[in-house]
């Protein structure tokens, strides 16, 4: 059974206003529990409204949201219960902090759960662990760490809360090439460790294309496409066309077609990109040259 | 929800009000008050109604507007006049369980509502078809015969307009910062009174963080393109007064005459 599924999901901002827009234009979606979803889109495309739909912070304007089947604006469903179920990062999360010891800022979440010492402290270790904060840093006032420990401070704040789902918004915008290798190396072993299902939105097509199972395109609010990296990609001039970059190796290999290079179009990785160049060497008799 | 708050909020336009110096609409909203709190009969606060119902319509605001101007205070307005039926006291005009309603405290209360509801729309004019920046502009301008004697008028209109500059900032800001505490299980909306208020730590800490934060950002910047004060600071939009500008002003001094003498009027009858 889908974890998410979205039916028709509308949501309108300033209804009624000169103001009036249209966020996110009739989405009908399922994601399968286990999934790492790249949820790209332009600024402005709805990505982040989407979002907010998923753990009933935004009251869609018409359209259903399930979580695990559960209608959440059923009227005997806590919506608070629907929030332990579905973490959601929002962008720069260090600037939610407010703790005076970085424990207590992670245990936030365990706390309001309800959850009892021993639970939340193994909770709390564990979290902060899986995203590099060292026992030592435990006591330390959160307002002392850089801001990429802050910003890892805050994501475990939402990971100690085991959510079946975590959601995570642009967690890389801001840091520098490394920051941003340890964040997202964190995150997919989050998912490999939990085997929860993850949404990572995101601007870099190359983040997404390494690390997501499947790939969800918004434009202008409505959904473009939701499949499998290499489908996704088969279709990169039209990502290009809605302004979307993609990979710069998709890029070269498109352009190699466009060259009248019979070479495949599905390729979005450094790595994969290396067997297909060598592949086609060897299928055309000039094997070989490459490694010269 | 807190993107409902109206005040201090501008709707730009090009009526005749906006277009009006902005000293000038300073100086007729003080008349106005003046109006509404000296005029002491029902017919002569209807007349300074009348003056704002005018301002009104040439405006070309909302009716909309105006009324959502009124929702923050409308606790207050309750407040005060329930206060004031109560606690005055007079001939009694009926009682119930035990309370005795005065004539007078219904006739207090009712001119007090009258008085704040006035109060409030004409203010929210002035704001609605002003720019921030031009009323502290303005504020400036009027206040500077005062810094001859050291009185800083141009680092106040600067705060202000540095505040001004960030409501919407810090609004926005809060929203964010409650979803994201909301989206941690943090309760905001139900639990004790005590619990509300502790709710409220996880909202205030970050906010008095980042706003310390961007303080020190404006500062900096504002370094950067050598700000020093208000010495020898010229303006690239001065302000202009000219003939609709006093017949406006004479308009408003005529309200006010009108209205004195009408309670003048009834007090010698």
């Amino acid at each position: 059974m889908a974890v998410i599924k979205l039916e028709n999901l509308t949501y309108t901002y300033s209804q009624g206003t000169p103001f009036e827009k249209t966020a996110v234009n009739n989405v009908d979606l399922e994601i399968e529990e286990g999934e790492f979803v790249g949820v790209i889109g332009h600024t402005g495309s709805g990505k982040s409204t989407l979002i907010q739909h998923l753990n009933g912070l935004i009251k869609p304007t018409s359209g259903n949201v399930y979580i695990d089947g559960v209608n959440i604006w059923d009227k005997n469903v806590k919506l608070r219960d629907i929030r332990f179920k579905v973490g959601l990062v929002f962008q720069y999360p260090e600037y939610q902090i407010f703790e005076d010891t970085v424990y207590k800022d992670i245990a936030f979440g365990p706390k309001n759960m309800g959850l009892d010492e021993k639970e939340t402290d193994e909770r709390v270790r564990s979290s902060a662990a899986l995203v590099g904060i060292s026992g030592d840093m435990l006591g330390k006032s959160p307002f002392e760490l850089s801001g990429g420990q802050k910003r890892r401070v805050a994501i475990a704040g939402v990971m100690a809360m085991r959510p079946k789902v975590l959601i995570l918004d642009e967690p890389t915008a801001g840091l520098d090439p490394r920051g941003r290798e340890i964040i997202l190396g964190q995150i997919k072993k989050y998912h490999e460790e939990t085997g929860s299902t993850v949404l990572l939105v995101s601007h870099s097509m190359e983040d997404v294309a390494r690390f997501a199972g499947k790939i969800l395109v918004m434009n202008k609010g409505s959904l473009f496409c939701y499949d499998e990296p290499p489908k996704v990609f088969e279709r990169a001039d039209e990502i290009s066309k809605i302004g979307l970059a993609v990979p710069q190796i998709t890029k070269v290999f498109s352009l190699l077609r466009s060259k009248g290079i019979d070479i495949r179009s599905d390729v979005y990785t450094v790595e994969f990109a290396e067997k297909t160049i060598k592949e086609y060497l060897a299928a055309h008799g000039k094997g070989g040259a490459a490694d010269a | 929800m807190l993107k409902d708050i109206t005040i201090g909020q501008y709707f730009p336009g090009n009526s005749v009000i906006h277009r009006l110096d902005a000293r000038f609409k300073i100086a007729i909203t003080a008349i106005y008050i003046i109006m509404v709190f000296s005029a002491k009969s029902f017919i002569s606060l209807g007349a300074a109604f009348l003056f704002f119902v005018i301002a009104f319509l040439l405006s070309g605001i909302s009716v909309k507007l105006i009324i959502k101007s009124m929702k923050p205070i409308i606790p207050v307005i309750i407040f005060t006049s329930v206060l004031n039926i109560f606690f005055i006291d007079g001939v009694t005009v009926f009682e119930l369980f035990g309370i005795r309603i005065s004539d007078e405290g219904l006739l207090t209360s009712g001119y007090m509502i009258i008085r704040l509801v006035s109060l409030i729309c004409g203010s929210s004019l002035l704001t609605y078809t002003t720019s921030p920046i031009i009323l502290t502009d303005a504020i400036e301008q009027m206040l500077k015969p005062l810094s001859k004697l050291r009185f800083p008028a141009h680092e106040l209109a600067m705060m202000m307009t540095i505040a001004l500059r960030f409501i919407p900032t810090l609004i926005e800001e809060t929203d964010k910062i409650m979803s994201a505490q909301k989206a941690r299980g943090a309760e905001l909306d139900s639990g004790s009174f005590t619990d509300r208020a502790k709710a409220l730590i996880p909202i205030l800490i970050p906010l008095f963080v980042s706003s310390f934060r961007r303080a020190e950002e404006l500062a900096l910047a504002m370094e950067c393109r050598c700000y020093n004060g208000g010495e020898g600071r010229t303006k690239l939009k001065t302000l202009v007064s000219g003939g609709k500008d006093y017949a406006a002003l004479s308009l408003s001094l005529l309200f006010l005459a009108l209205i004195m003498i009408i309670d003048l009027g009834r007090v010698v009858l």
